[in-house]
Formats: structure tokens, C-alpha cells, sequence
């Protein structure tokens, strides 16, 4: 059975970034310094869209962007071939950082669990908190994002895919079946 | 999420003819991030926690050795070092029965360095360990052809077209063979030089250019390799003396006029100074011989990263010498 959810365009994702990065502006109103860190790889994209919007809104606003792969931390690397390994990029200590890791998509919880060990070789933050696009729910951790975008209900067959728009700015969402 | 496209299944790395060309790629893309990690203030990563990895190294080594140590440990793996002068080949242990007490300690992936051709290839079908070759003989020595690779396509890009001229005891040298494997997968114009006793023609059949000519062997190459004479591989002297070698196929200041000055110089240690190769060249600019070493720590890590992931049981090399487009 397929659900109802289908896809997203280009004006609707950006409504869900524009509301995340006002919520998080809301929270932050007496910080001047916020680190962005987006998880490799759809998360870097959306992260670079809050990113963006961030600063449009407040360009006092320090903002510290990186971008994490966290393969080698999974918690299933014995029972699996090893994953592709993109870049991992934190360009200054992340110490007593309020820091807000971005995923496109949360499910399990197991990605941010390794993303949180990641993170911690890279300092102390005084705070992390997490932004997700879509939460599809199912969670196997007790792990819950502080933004969301949208909650769905999708089938597990079915995979959501962030994507550039072709236009070249702005991100679009479509639904694929595995 | 795993990509579908990954390029890598096998349980062990025995030699590079058996490896794909995409199969290079991943080992080469996987290490520039594990050399990202070693620049890092916390080098170490979580990744083969709970696993136990066997340094099991017949043939003295230092180098090799120490390197895979460190890349298990900056895994967090378990590390045992397993030599021959504190070990039980002294009282007469066969390898096999060696190996089969090494996995009754659970050992997840052993790392053998002998001085038989196809030891490495011979162990793998009896364990149900991970092995991973650490140089057999004159046969392969697969993660300093990948290291030299990764040094090569970190300098210059990729290697498709580009000329590497290797030179000198290519003969006894399983560094030259494995590497001609993987450049001639990449794509590189290969050239070798040296005395004819240790650069025969028929080197020739690896799809490569065998010259005797050293200014014309070094005039072309975007990378020179020099590899070192092996005195205690050479059952016989294949040259009057070192000092003739040096002074025929050395490389000194006046031969260095004759390489390009973009040209990258080479060497997979330990280096023999005054013999391959001057003492102020190897130090100079113009050798990477050092970050070799460096590099050589990354892929040993993405090497172990990989077959720790590997799941499927491999065939024997098939000796496919034909280039991947």
C-alpha cells in the first residue's frame, strides 16, 4: 500500500526551512554565535538552505557551518559492507558551541547517535540540538528533534529523497520506492 | 543509508591485479578521509571497535608493520603483533596451524607479511579471518602500490595518460609489480629503466616500456619512482657493486637536470642514500618520500575500514591485465 504523500515542491521546502530557521532564531535570540552542522549527505543540503535563511534574517548572527559523514561511527559497520565516506569539514573548535545538527530525514535515531559521538571528538558543545526536515517516526533510540519540518507516515519501502532543484537554488522532495 | 554503488565486497586484499579499477578508486577516496582524521586533535575513530586485528609478520618489518599498527589502533581495534623471532615458527609451527590458533583468539583480520610468494593468497583459503597482504615475496605488496597511487593522484590528478617511469631493481621488487598492476588500471604510461639484469625485456609483457636509456626514461615522467636495490632479495650479484649502480643508474644532481622540474620524485623507503638516490635530493622539495609514509598510514586504515566490511568470499585473480576505460 502507498501512502498519501508524494512529494514537495521547491516553494513548499522552502516554507518548512523558513519556518525551522524562525524557530530557531526564536530560541536564540541572545546568542551570537550558532554552529550549523549538516550530516553528510542530504542533511549538509538542507543545513546549507537554514544556513542561508539564517543569515538573511540576522547578520549578526555568527554562524559556524560544517559538514559530518559519520560512517565511521555507525553502530552496524560488522554487519554491513562499509559505507561510502564523504568529507567530514568543522572548521573551528566546536567548545561551549550552541550547535544545531541537520538531517533530512529521521527514522530510526541511529544516524544521530553516531553523529553525537562525531561531534564530541570535535569539542564540547555547550548544546546540541537537532533539525530534521521530514521525522517518519519508527524511532529504535530515545532520540526526538527539537525542529521538524513535517511529520509523514510513509511505508517501509518507501525512501524520501531530498534533492537540488534543477533550476540550481532551492531544494525539492520527491518519494521513491526500494 | 549504504550507497548501492559501493564499489567494495571483498573480505581480503591479496594482491591489486585482482582489484577493479573502481575498486582502487574507493580504497583511494575512503583513505583522503582517513587522512583527514589523522589531521584532527582526536586522530582516533570508533569504527573497528571490538575487533581484533593479528600483525602476523613472518618476515621482519619495521615500517609496514608499525604503519598497520597504528591504523588499527587509530580504529580502535584490538592490535596483537605476531613476529617470527618471539613466535612458534622457531619451534616448527606450520603457517597454517599458527593461523588456526590466531582465530581460536578470534582474531577478525590477520595481516601477513611473508617471504613466500602467495602466502597471503594460500591463508586466505582456510581462514574465515579477513587477510590482508602485507608483501609476500617478490609477488605484491598491494597497500604501498595503493599508497603510491594515492601519493601520485594527490599531486597530479588522475593518473590516466600520465607517464611514470619506475627505476631501478624492478626484478626482485614487489612493490614495482604491484604497482604497475594498479597504474596500468588507472591508465598511466609506463616506463621502466635500470640495469638489464634487473630490468629484463620481459617486463614488457605487464604492458610496459622497458628503456635502458636513463636520460630518456627520466625527460618524459610527470613521476619517478625509484625503487630500492633489494641486496637481501638477490641470490646472486646482479651488478659488479653498489658504488657502479649508483654511479650508472643513481640519481644525483646531473641527472635530476635531465627530469622535469614539475616532476614528482618517488621512493617507498627504506632508502638506500648514495645508492638510488642523493642524499640532498631525497631531502629536497622535490620528494615526497615522507608523505608517502603519511599517506601509507591512511590506506592502511581505509584498507582495514573496507575488508572489515567485506562479506564476500573471493575468487582466486583472474590475470586480467586489460584497462578499464
Amino acid at each position: 500500500m502507498k501512502s498519501a504523500f508524494t512529494h514537495r515542491t521547491g516553494e513548499q521546502v522552502q516554507t518548512m526551512v523558513d519556518s525551522m530557521a524562525d524557530a530557531i532564531l526564536r530560541d536564540h535570540q541572545c546568542e551570537s554565535r550558532l554552529a550549523l552542522v549538516g550530516i553528510q549527505q542530504k542533511g549538509v543540503l538542507l543545513a546549507r538552505a537554514i544556513h542561508q535563511k539564517l543569515q538573511a534574517t540576522r547578520s549578526d548572527l555568527q554562524l559556524v557551518f560544517g559538514e559530518l559523514d559519520v560512517g565511521l561511527y555507525r553502530d552496524d559497520l560488522s554487519s554491513n559492507p562499509a559505507p561510502v565516506m564523504n568529507p567530514t569539514m568543522i572548521p573551528e573548535s566546536l567548545e561551549d558551541a550552541v550547535l544545531i545538527l541537520v538531517d533530512d530525514v529521521i527514522q530510526s535515531g541511529r544516524t544521530i547517535r553516531a553523529a553525537l559521538d562525531a561531534i564530541l571528538d570535535f569539542g564540547r558543545p555547550r548544546r546540541i540540538q537537532l533539525a530534521v526536515l521530514f521525522d517518519r517516526g519508527q524511532r529504535q533510540l530515545p532520540i526526538q528533534p527539537d525542529y521538524v519540518g513535517e511529520a509523514v507516515e510513509l511505508e517501509p519501502e518507501e525512501f524520501i529523497i531530498l534533492k537540488t532543484l534543477e533550476a540550481g537554488s532551492g531544494l525539492e522532495v520527491c518519494l521513491t520506492q526500494k | 543509508m549504504f550507497n548501492p554503488e559501493m564499489s567494495w565486497a571483498k573480505r581480503h586484499l591479496l594482491d591489486i591485479q585482482s582489484l577493479t579499477k573502481s575498486e582502487i578508486l574507493t580504497v583511494l577516496d575512503t583513505a583522503s578521509v582517513f587522512k583527514q582524521v589523522g589531521q584532527r586533535a582526536i586522530k582516533k575513530v570508533p569504527a573497528l571497535r571490538g575487533k581484533t586485528v593479528v600483525n602476523l609478520f613472518v618476515e621482519p618489518s619495521t615500517r609496514t608493520r608499525v604503519s598497520f599498527e597504528l591504523a588499527a589502533q587509530r580504529l580502535t581495534a584490538d592490535i596483537v603483533n605476531f613476529t617470527t623471532e618471539a613466535s612458534s615458527f622457531k619451534k616448527g609451527e606450520t603457517l597454517k596451524d599458527t593461523v588456526r590458533n590466531l582465530e581460536a583468539l578470534t582474531a577478525d583480520i590477520i595481516i601477513i607479511r611473508h617471504q613466500s610468494a602467495g602466502a597471503a593468497h594460500f591463508l586466505s583459503r582456510f581462514t574465515k579471518a579477513s587477510v590482508i597482504n602485507a608483501g609476500d615475496g617478490a609477488h605484491s605488496h598491494p597497500t604501498q602500490a595503493l599508497l603510491d597511487l594515492y601519493t601520485m593522484r594527490e599531486h597530479k590528478g588522475d593518473l590516466k595518460g600520465k607517464q611514470v617511469t619506475i627505476l631501478g631493481d624492478i626484478l626482485f621488487s614487489r612493490v614495482a609489480r604491484s604497482s604497475i598492476w594498479g597504474l596500468r588500471k588507472l591508465g598511466a604510461q609506463i616506463t621502466l629503466c635500470g640495469p638489464p639484469t634487473l630490468v629484463p625485456k620481459s617486463l614488457e609483457s605487464m604492458g610496459c616500456r622497458v628503456t635502458y636509456d636513463m636520460q630518456e626514461a627520466l625527460a618524459q615522467a610527470d613521476i619517478v619512482s625509484l625503487l630500492r636495490i633489494q641486496h637481501e632479495r638477490q641470490q646472486q650479484s646482479m651488478f659488479p657493486s653498489l658504488g657502479e649502480y649508483s654511479k650508472f643508474f643513481g640519481l644525483n644532481k646531473e641527472r635530476l637536470k635531465w627530469v622535469r622540474p614539475d616532476a614528482l620524485i618517488m621512493h617507498p623507503g627504506p632508502i638506500n642514500r648514495g645508492v638510488e638516490i642523493d642524499s640532498d635530493i631525497a631531502d629536497s622539495e622535490r620528494s615526497v618520500i615522507l608523505e608517502q609514509v603519511t599517506n601509507g598510514l591512511a590506506i592502511r586504515m581505509a584498507v582495514l575500514f573496507l575488508v572489515n566490511g567485506g562479506q564476500h568470499p573471493q575468487d582466486l585473480p583472474a590475470c586480467d591485465l586489460s584497462v578499464e576505460a
